[in-house]
């Protein structure tokens, strides 16, 4: 797939985020926004997976860790054939397979039930030390959040991931530096992130999150690493696409008025 | 008198009782299990040996993992390593775990619905020197409450070593509590185990009270059956080593036969035991209670208002909850 065909995808799956968020009535449109790019490389030019047969048992493993920007992921899924687009109309509702945040037993493809945050990157841990100890050939990945670097239980699977050297893992950082509170330099500073990681003995690479270029070169540098689990810690602009959210914290958790949606639409054509 | 169909030990009551650590039953019984199952794996914080893994690690070095002094990160690697397929046993002191780490547990392995088996050792007030700090009494009442979790609480080493074989073959998320100190062992190999059902050790002929114990306390109930009888006073003694799925229908009925009961566990009442029990007479028998609340069961997306309908938390739940509660005091 092209970089403009990955562009044009992404495009849309920001149009159906600010929908699905305005039909909901809550949820988290800066962070969604933001990763749109990422998660479309990843469903569309990354991940080896069968939309058709989510449960196949070759398939790369990808954990959302920051489960509160599920509508990207949902988007991404749904464009990539995992379940038919009436479905989007219901996050959020009664019955639905589209929870708040992401659960394993409710919408197939969701690898693990998320939100509370710290915890996906030592479940995708324990998964990836699983596939290696029966000799599997997928790749384990983790997209997780900035701001849940300050979550202790990251930084114990950080260490755990460098003392197994579980080099079929690699973990995407949604740099955004923004979080429930504020910028995440002010609430709990993490600077220098990617020097923190190589201290803990990572390989780590710090790309420009809307460049689908350095996205999939930093994909295959992880591939390629032997011995050491791979972080890729992705600058980019939370709310990314609609103006007025962008770097905007207040964006974080906020439901979107109809005027807004409009306006949204409009700078997303 | 004790029950000859559970083929309790004939040294019950002499003075050369032997006594074992419930936890080196779980040691030996992960050991058997892993030798039959090769998906079965263990991981620890920092407390192989307190815990009884050295045995197993020096087995199956190949699946075993130490994440350190990190419950946490115990329970949530653990979770992605039952996702994946296999058995996760993991282990450290109840205070800890799943003292500590409650909503990892909550998320990432029970509204995920994945088998890990979380093993507390050093449960209850028999830590002793340690103090309160490491005296677990809350550990039952934690897990109890969350869904799909099974909670098991074995009465001596010889159960706790069939309750560690018999959980690693379900497929439900299992805690199972441990002792530090060593107690009398009572069962045998014969001794029926099986989750989910209680056995009665003791009846008497026509008993008038029915002691239902779990853990190490189910010894202690035992001699106190056996003084009883002397004076006169006739008991049923329940073993009730699994505390959800409670056997609801073996202590219905020993309530049915007796009509008065006695809850003993090493454990807050609060959550524990006794809340267990109680929460199931007071719905059956005698005393018409009805319970209006989240019914054992996660919550899900929906509006508020369809939510608290759904689960019957409104003011025609109340009134549903009124009416039934007055036409079974008068039946």
């Amino acid at each position: 797939m092209t970089k403009e065909e990955l562009q044009k995808i992404a495009r849309e799956v920001r149009k159906d985020i600010v929908k699905m968020i305005y039909d909901a009535g809550s949820g988290h449109p800066a962070g969604s926004l933001g990763m749109a790019d990422l998660v479309t490389a990843l469903y569309f030019a990354i991940l080896n997976h069968d939309p058709k047969n989510p449960n196949w048992d070759e398939r790369d493993r990808l954990f959302l860790s920051n489960g509160h920007i599920c509508p990207v992921v949902y988007s991404a899924m749904q464009r990539a054939g995992y379940f038919p687009s009436s479905e989007l109309k219901k996050l959020r509702k009664l019955g639905s397979s589209l929870q708040g945040h992401p659960e394993r037993t409710k919408l197939a493809g969701i690898e693990s039930t998320s939100g509370p945050l710290g915890e996906g990157l030592a479940q995708a841990a324990g998964y990836a030390l699983s596939a290696r100890m029966d000799e599997k050939h997928f790749r384990v990945y983790v997209v997780c959040s900035d701001g849940e670097h300050d979550e202790g239980n990251h930084w114990e699977a950080v260490m755990f991931a460098n003392k197994y050297k579980l080099s079929n893992l690699t973990l995407f950082v949604d740099r955004n530096q923004i979080q429930s509170d504020g910028p995440t330099e002010e609430i709990m500073p993490l600077n220098p992130l990617k020097e923190k990681y190589q201290a803990f003995g990572w390989n780590a690479l710090e790309i420009d999150g809307h460049d689908f270029e350095e996205i999939i070169n930093a994909v295959n540098n992880a591939r390629s690493k032997y011995q050491k689990p791979t972080v890729i810690i992705c600058n980019v602009i939370a709310g990314k696409g609609v103006s007025f959210m962008e770097d905007n914290y207040k964006w974080h958790a906020k439901k979107i008025s109809k005027e807004e949606l409009d306006l949204a639409l409009k700078e997303l054509k | 008198m004790i029950v000859k169909e559970e083929k309790l030990t004939t040294k019950i009551f002499s003075k050369d009782l032997e006594e074992k650590p419930t936890r080196d039953g779980f040691g030996g019984g992960i050991v058997e299990a892993a030798e039959k199952n090769k998906d079965i794996v263990a991981l620890t914080a920092d407390l192989k040996d307190s815990t009884r893994l050295t045995e197993f690690a020096n087995k199956f070095p190949e699946r075993f993992f130490d994440v350190g002094v990190a419950e946490q990160a115990l329970v949530t690697i653990a979770s992605g390593i039952a996702n994946y397929g296999k058995i996760p046993f993991v282990t450290s002191f109840a205070v800890f775990s799943p003292g500590r780490n409650w909503e990892q547990i909550r998320t990432s392995i029970c509204l995920n619905n994945v088998p890990v088996k979380i093993v507390g050792t050093h449960a209850g007030l028999n830590v002793g020197a340690d103090g309160a700090t490491h005296q677990s009494l809350e550990d039952i009442s934690l897990m109890r409450v969350l869904p799909n979790m099974v909670v098991i609480s074995p009465c001596d080493s010889e159960e706790a070593r069939k309750a560690t074989i018999e959980a690693a073959k379900t497929k439900e998320p299992t805690y199972i509590r441990f002792t530090r100190a060593k107690f009398p062992v009572i069962t045998t190999q014969k001794t029926p185990f099986k989750i989910g059902r209680a056995e009665t050790l003791w009846h008497s002929k026509s008993p008038q009270v029915a002691i239902i114990a779990t853990g190490p306390m189910v010894y202690e109930a035992l001699k106190a059956a056996k003084e009883l009888d002397k004076k006169g006073i006739e008991t049923l003694v329940v073993n009730c080593h699994t505390i959800k799925p409670l056997d609801i229908r073996l202590i219905l009925n020993a309530a049915k036969i007796t009509g008065a009961l006695v809850t003993v566990e090493e454990h807050q009442i609060i959550g524990g035991l006794g809340s267990a029990v109680s929460e199931t007479l007071s719905k059956n028998f005698p005393f018409p209670i009805e319970f209006v609340g989240v019914k054992d069961t996660f919550g899900e997306s929906g509006t508020k208002d369809q939510l608290f309908k759904k689960h019957g938390l409104t003011k025609e739940g109340i009134i549903e909850a009124t009416k039934n509660v007055i036409a079974r005091k008068s039946s």
